[in-house]
């Protein structure tokens, strides 16, 4: 049996081959690139804004990256899961807490699905989250300051993948593990896998006024791997779908041993039912291990706590939650359109795309048809909730995005392009080769019930020939459409950095009035702050020194200190006085075994130096900052342990004295 | 070593005001074939920023006792330069100072064909760092001149509490987000004139 399906499948792909290299050439030759003004349409001139931000995923960057449509311009790295060295994320004092784990300092992760905050099922662009896949996390970026805010681990979780998608109020920010593990972990042989490992289904809670982050509960599901996952919005809101692969619980060369099962599942859960069953003190408390991260904008300082215990729930314990619905080999995007009715299941080796209804999943709860049972959790008959299938569109879909006009696109990483299509009657409505094998797409609001369905972008996984050649390692490159017409017509490419697993898009006249432009100082709560040149001093504790330091154009306070010994720790805590938009102020001193920092207007940051050898050294702003930027610098005199030299500082040659 | 980045910075102001001229010309020259997008005609004092603290030409244009220093900034059309990320120090003569000069000086100085001459006397009362009253008091009591955008050096000299920068007396002293504003009673002139 399963050979027989493997041959269709290959006598499928050879057949889709010709048919899509026939329709692509057809399509090719009556839109030249002049034709249209593509060129035009990307461009936005000199001093213009782009119509909307997008945030692309910095995949195996760790990061997350803002580029604006249709310019496909790059404007700003945030950093996240790592270090940055040019915005001293991580090397400084006050975020290295950001990075603090269960198993210490991880400095990297592999970031993937951001996904913008919601209110009542439509982009409100207060936050962007996004997960850490390999250290299981979720961040939360605020789109004021376009910095880390918070970052959470998640435990019993493992390849944080179905993630970090949220619900339509912002309720959730829900988050599957990829990898079913040991719940608790412990010492156990692999083989015995089956029936025993388990899969989280994290529910972090959004406060609706700070936007703090609340690991409320994780339902422990069978032993597969949750590969994405979707709300369900509109009349589906109060539950999550998620894909699954690997029901066959392989847990060795899974290529060939999760790709056995004809149909593997989309799991519907009942999030509402289940917050009311925890919230009547349901579920079990269960002793873990994480940490939760939180920066505070007043302090601009991180804290990294430990949370010692989480709420698990058995999907079993709560009947009605939980239901399985059949969904063709091994799907993996699990998208939900804008009207919350359609599922789309996109089985990987499928020759198909299936489509649940919403409605149909209901009716069949309600007249309680099961086709069997997974491990307890009921299985649904994939005849009764299937709606649609869009037949033989391309090979290896991915992931689909919707327009908001009754179309749905879908990527199709094999066959290496997008296809668009019609909700309702499924038939093919147009195809567009992408450059090369494309993973991820995105519209705007494409993921909630009002998408901006004028842009898509095509992030590919191979890029080969299409820029000038860098070497053995290529960006990864990425396509833009302008979906507004009938047709889809590619009218740019750009490069983009790590490997963008997703993105989120929102119109820039929703963020740009909220961008901030200084930290106020007279706000600044850092406990070494010095808001006044006045203030700037040298503190010695023992073998630790504290220097509260001063910047403004174009001058350190103090910018000469004596005093300093060898085997000291010196803290330069140092604040920006400036109140200016786009001053910013750099600082390192020879040596240092860390990055530069760069402090915002009203800021204050903190590099460690313990100085290495006797003399006088020097340290500079690293920032241009103004015209007298090369005169900003100053010195440090560092003297033989026990030395009599008193510990003294000025500027412009009027000596303090530490007493 | 320092003289030499002073006197970049005295080329970059004239670029500045020169580069503004040439980009009309620009413009003239190239008619409708390519419409050049000139969105930020005044530099950096486009710059809509409503939450940073004010700039010196914000706090000047403030001032009620500005509004002739006002007028000649924007007859030179030397307004960017007083919202450079500097950092500057300006010496700004009220409108009584103004008024004590011969009558229709003014007047001639702000005819475009006077423009060289208008932009030397302004950018006379420009000095590159900070110095507020304070600051202007410790140039005096160290015998430090003060560098001016131009290439003049003017003393500060003390009267009991009292500085005079190049003889004007300064009045105030005004913290902006780019430098510091030092009200004058005189129109800083060079001392052959």
């Amino acid at each position: 049996m399963k050979n027989k399906n493997l041959i269709i499948a290959a006598l499928a792909i050879v057949t889709f081959s010709f048919a899509s290299c026939d329709n692509s050439s057809n399509k090719s030759d009556n839109a030249g690139a002049l034709s249209g003004n593509m060129a035009e349409r990307a461009y936005v001139a000199p001093g213009e804004h782009d119509e909307f931000y997008s945030f692309i995923s910095g995949g195996f960057s760790g990061q997350l990256s803002v580029y604006g449509l249709p310019s496909g311009r790059l404007f700003k790295v945030i950093p996240v899961f790592s270090q940055d060295a040019e915005k001293a994320y991580g090397y400084n004092e006050e975020t290295k807490p950001m990075l603090n784990t269960s198993y210490g300092f991880v400095p990297w992760d592999d970031s993937h699905h951001p996904d913008i905050s919601q209110t009542a099922g439509e982009l409100d662009g207060r936050w962007v989250f996004i997960n850490g896949n390999n250290t299981p996390r979720i961040a939360k970026i605020d789109l004021t300051t376009f910095e880390t805010t918070e970052i959470i681990e998640l435990p019993n979780s493992a390849g944080n993948h179905s993630s970090s998608f949220v619900t339509e109020n912002t309720e959730y920010v829900v988050a599957g593990t990829r990898f079913s593990v040991p719940v608790p972990q412990r010492d156990m042989p692999i083989d015995e896998y089956k029936g025993n490992f388990k899969g989280a289904l994290s529910f972090i809670s959004v406060d609706p006024e700070e936007g703090h982050m609340n690991l409320e509960f994780q339902i422990l599901m069978p032993g597969f791997n949750y590969d994405l996952s979707h709300p369900g919005r509109g009349k589906s809101h109060g539950w999550f779908f998620f894909s699954t692969y690997n029901t066959e619980e392989g847990h060795t060369l899974l290529e060939v041993n999760a790709s056995q099962n004809d149909k593997d599942f989309i799991a519907a859960v009942n999030w509402k039912k289940i917050e009311e069953y925890v919230k009547n003190g349901g579920g079990k408390k269960m002793p873990t291990n994480y940490a939760h991260n939180v920066y505070d904008e007043k302090t601009h300082m991180a804290t990294s706590t430990m949370k010692k215990e989480v709420v698990v729930v058995d999907p079993l314990e709560v009947p009605g939650a939980v239901y399985l619905l059949p969904t063709p080999k091994s799907p993996h995007g699990c998208d939900v359109d804008p009207s919350g009715e359609y599922i789309v299941g996109s089985g990987k080796l499928s020759a198909n795309l299936t489509i649940h209804s919403f409605t149909k999943m209901l009716a069949a709860i309600e007249n309680e048809k099961f086709a069997g049972d997974a491990y307890g959790i009921p299985i649904l008959n994939f005849e009764d909730v299937m709606e649609g299938t869009v037949v033989q569109p391309g090979l290896g879909p991915l992931h689909t995005e919707f327009d908001g006009k009754g179309n749905a696109y879908t990527t199709f990483f094999i066959s290496s392009e997008v296809v668009k299509w019609k909700l309702g009657t499924w038939e093919v409505l147009d195809r567009k080769p992408t450059y090369y094998s494309v993973g991820h797409l995105m519209i705007p609001g494409g993921n909630s019930r009002a998408p901006f369905g004028k842009y898509l972008v095509a992030m590919n996984k191979i890029t080969k020939d299409r820029y000038i050649p860098t070497g053995p390692e290529v960006t990864q490159s990425a396509q833009l459409f302008d979906i507004s017409g009938d047709k889809m017509e590619m009218i740019l490419d750009f490069p983009t950095i790590g490997e963008p697993h997703y993105a989120a898009g929102i119109p820039a006249d929703l963020l740009k009035p909220n961008s901030r432009k200084i930290f106020k100082l007279e706000e600044n709560e850092h406990p070494f702050v010095a808001k006044s040149e006045k203030e700037a001093k040298v503190v010695r504790d023992g073998n630790t020194v504290h220097v509260y330091m001063t910047m403004i154009r174009s001058h350190f306070a103090p910018d000469n200190i004596e005093g300093i010994q060898m085997g000291d720790k010196v803290y330069f805590h140092v604040t920006n006085l400036e109140q200016d938009y786009d001053v910013p102020h750099g600082i390192s001193m020879i040596g240092a075994n860390t990055s530069e920092l760069l402090i915002m207007p009203g800021q204050t940051e903190t590099f460690t130096w313990e100085p290495k050898g006797e003399g006088v050294w020097p340290f500079y702003c690293t920032d241009f900052c103004s015209a007298l930027h090369q005169e900003m610098q100053g010195y440090v005199r560092v003297s033989p342990k026990g030395s009599d030299v008193s510990m003294k500082w000025t500027l412009d040659d009027e000596w303090y004295d530490s007493e | 070593m320092k003289k030499s980045i002073y006197s970049l910075f005295v080329v970059f102001m004239m670029l500045c005001v020169m580069s503004c001229g040439t980009a009309t010309q620009e413009n003239d020259a190239q008619g409708a074939s390519i419409e050049e997008p000139n969105n930020t005609p005044l530099g950096q004092a486009s710059v809509v920023d409503d939450v940073s603290a004010a700039n010196i030409l914000q706090v000047a244009i403030g001032s009620p006792d500005h509004t002739t220093l006002v007028a000649a900034v924007q007859a030179a059309h030397i307004e960017h330069v007083l919202v450079n990320a500097g950092p500057l120090t300006v010496f700004a003569p009220n409108n009584a100072a103004f008024a004590k000069l011969p009558e229709g000086t003014v007047e001639n100085l702000v005819k475009p064909e006077n423009i060289a001459t208008l932009t030397t006397i302004l950018t006379r009362h420009a000095a590159p760092g900070s110095y507020n009253i304070e600051g202007l008091k410790k140039e005096a009591r160290k015998g430090r001149k003060l560098y001016m955008a131009t290439g003049d050096y003017l003393e500060v000299t003390t009267e009991g509490d009292d500085v005079f920068v190049g003889g004007a007396k300064v009045i105030a002293s005004i913290q902006t987000s780019n430098g510091i504003v030092n009200v004058v009673e005189d129109v800083i002139l060079p001392k052959s004139e």
